[in-house]
């Protein structure tokens, strides 16, 4: 009857959100009185998920398990809860988990809630806070199936240690066949993604042109973050469309956010929403991202960024 | 190939976004309702998939009344007939159940669904309507090819892209990328006169059990103020998001 839940790992370790979901779980167990189980898949040293509450390992190793296949992913999850009479599935809102978990909510005959940002409110009814209308609102849902799949959103909840014992067992689940195959991936480069950043810049058209970008790359390796755009920047093929972000583009949860030459429209703040402290550099003062972020210099960008990373770089040396 | 497009019927992007009914239902007062976006994405492959390589466009809408201008918009965009289940769902799965017998009434080779819907971006109704069709599922869809049964397609991944090989049945949940925003297609006046003509079948509902119901809906915290730091003093900034965020 444990509390299961799914650790991501990327090339054997573990992924951030990997321990955030665990800390999740942990306080869901807490509040229903029982223990944390994990399934991990192809993760090498899970020894990390105990100082996240986690009490037991379902540690499957297998190498048709190597590249991420929603199907395959979903069953082994599935056969996981089977064997331990699973009651509430505890996943992270990546990519890979938001393909794998309708599927599993399907296999599971389990109500499934996504965008998951804070820890139940109530048992009975089993009720969880969760973004609505492009994070523009909360909605607070009942699940109310006998099993339950809650899907918590990156970098809402936090990491919180929690040290238990951990006892650790090999799991080999039957790995069915599936229907989509891969044929290739292409990550963009080895630069921190989106998804993954903890810091963000972002660039608009107030940048003026693709030539104008290395002032932006700069900051963003100065910071260790990320880079991404506004939607029009993307439309006008300055950058990939992999950086645009926004109600039609990339959500973004990053601690900060740092908007350059941004206008703060409407559907590119529903996509930032998420993120925990927004800086905006704009040169006209009634740019309605002044409205939406928490701090702010009304500037030419090519004057400010400059400057910005000057000071930036002497920071990180007085502190390295 | 017979495809079918699913449209949900959603606030537009600027919308207020307010509740009544002490918070328990949102206000469509004075709210323009639009094609999701995703879905448009989608509708737009649809027809060229029609155009090019020949095949019938349905589209499909699980809601009240309300939502049959959205599906006639639809039609005057170019698909074929239109479909409304005759319910408001309670959550995805709901959706997801009535979509699938419809689809398997109807036989459908490929099903084209949003990566999610812009209101309550569950993102949850393509996945569970492939698995409870037994049909191959490629989610966050930003390229797709069909070549007899035989379908390539291209997914977002988090930090970078993945192509992948399946065949028909096919149910997708695209996204922007699937065409370019240039080449949405809106409705022109014949477009908008044709659509008149073409059917709109109304089909009562299964009534499925419901997983999930919402209770209410809250409104984040008003932000506070904005603290502005002079464009001749950056360094002060490095020190507020040092000392004062703690993000650096
Ligand atoms: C259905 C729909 C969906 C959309 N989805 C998205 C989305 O997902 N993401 C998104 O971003 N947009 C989206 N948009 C577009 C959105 O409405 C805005 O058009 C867009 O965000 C504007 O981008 P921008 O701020 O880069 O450009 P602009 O609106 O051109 O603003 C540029 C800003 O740069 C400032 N600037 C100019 N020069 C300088 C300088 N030298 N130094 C400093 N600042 C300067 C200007 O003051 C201005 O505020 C969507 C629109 C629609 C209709």
């Amino acid at each position: 009857m444990s509390v299961l839940v799914y650790t991501e790992s990327d090339k054997g370790t573990f992924k951030k959100i990997a321990l955030e979901t665990a800390s999740y779980a942990k306080t869901v167990a807490d509040q229903l009185g029982t223990t944390v189980t994990a399934v991990t898949i192809n993760a090498d040293d899970t020894s990390v998920l105990k100082n996240y509450g986690v009490n037991k390992v379902l540690k499957v190793s297998n190498k048709d398990l190597d590249t991420f296949n929603a199907q395959r992913y979903a069953d082994v999850i599935t056969q996981a809860c089977n064997k331990e009479g699973t009651k509430v599935v505890i996943l992270s809102s990546s990519a890979d988990s938001k393909y794998l978990a309708p599927i599993l909510s399907v296999k599971l005959n389990a109500g499934y809630a996504s965008n998951v940002v804070d820890a139940p409110s109530s048992l009975e009814p089993f009720t969880v806070k969760r973004t609505a209308f492009t994070n523009k609102a909360f909605n607070f849902s009942k699940i109310e199936s006998d099993v339950k799949i809650v899907g918590v959103s990156k970098n809402s909840y936090g990491l919180y240690e929690n040290s238990v014992e951990l006892t650790e067992e090999d799991f080999s689940p039957s790995i069915p066949e599936s229907g989509v195959h891969q044929k290739s991936i292409n990550k963009s480069s080895d630069k921190v993604s989106i998804a993954d950043a903890e810091i963000v810049v972002s660039g608009g058209r107030g940048l003026k042109g693709p030539e104008n970008w290395g002032m932006i790359e700069e900051l963003a390796e100065v910071l260790g973050a990320a880079t991404a755009c506004s939607k029009p920047v993307s439309d006008l093929g300055w950058r990939p469309h992999s950086e645009h972000v926004g109600q039609t583009g990339k959500p973004v949860a990053s601690n900060l956010y740092i908007a350059i030459g941004i206008s703060g429209a409407i559907q590119h703040l529903a996509g930032i929403n998420a993120s925990k402290v927004k800086v905006v550099i704009n040169n006209d003062p009634e740019a309605p991202f002044f409205k939406a972020a928490d701090y702010g210099i009304v500037g030419d960008a090519f004057e400010v960024v400059p400057k910005l990373i000057e000071k930036l770089k002497e920071f990180k040396a007085q502190n390295a | 190939m017979k495809i079918l497009v699913c449209i949900s019927h959603v606030p537009d992007t600027t919308s207020k976004i307010n509740f009544t009914n002490d918070n328990t239902e949102f206000d469509k007062n004075g709210v323009q309702f639009v094609i999701n976006p995703n879905d448009e994405f989608g509708l737009t492959r649809a027809m060229w998939f029609k155009e090019k390589q020949g095949a019938s466009v349905d589209v499909i809408n699980v809601g009240g009344a309300e939502t049959e201008p959205t599906l006639r918009k639809a039609l005057a965009i170019g698909a074929d007939a239109a479909i409304r289940i005759n319910t408001n769902p309670k959550d995805g799965h709901q959706v997801a159940i009535e979509l699938a017998n419809v689809v398997k009434e109807n036989g459908y080779d490929l099903v084209i669904a949003g990566r999610e819907s812009i209101d309550y971006n569950g993102g949850m109704v393509p996945g569970m309507l492939a698995e409870i069709l037994g049909a191959n599922f490629v989610a966050n869809c930003i390229g797709l090819e069909v070549e007899g049964d035989k379908a390539t397609a291209v997914r977002e991944m988090d930090g970078g892209k993945e192509t992948v090989e399946t065949s028909l049945p096919l149910v997708i949940g695209g996204q922007k990328g699937l065409v370019e925003e240039k080449d949405l297609k809106i409705p022109n006046m014949r477009g908008i006169m044709m659509a008149r003509q073409k059917p709109l079948n109304v089909v009562e509902p299964s009534n499925p059990e419901i997983f999930t119901d919402s209770v209410k809906f809250e409104k984040p915290e008003p932000k506070g103020e904005i603290t502005l730091v002079d464009a001749d003093n950056v360094g002060r900034l490095v020190e507020l998001l040092h000392n004062e965020a703690k993000v650096i």
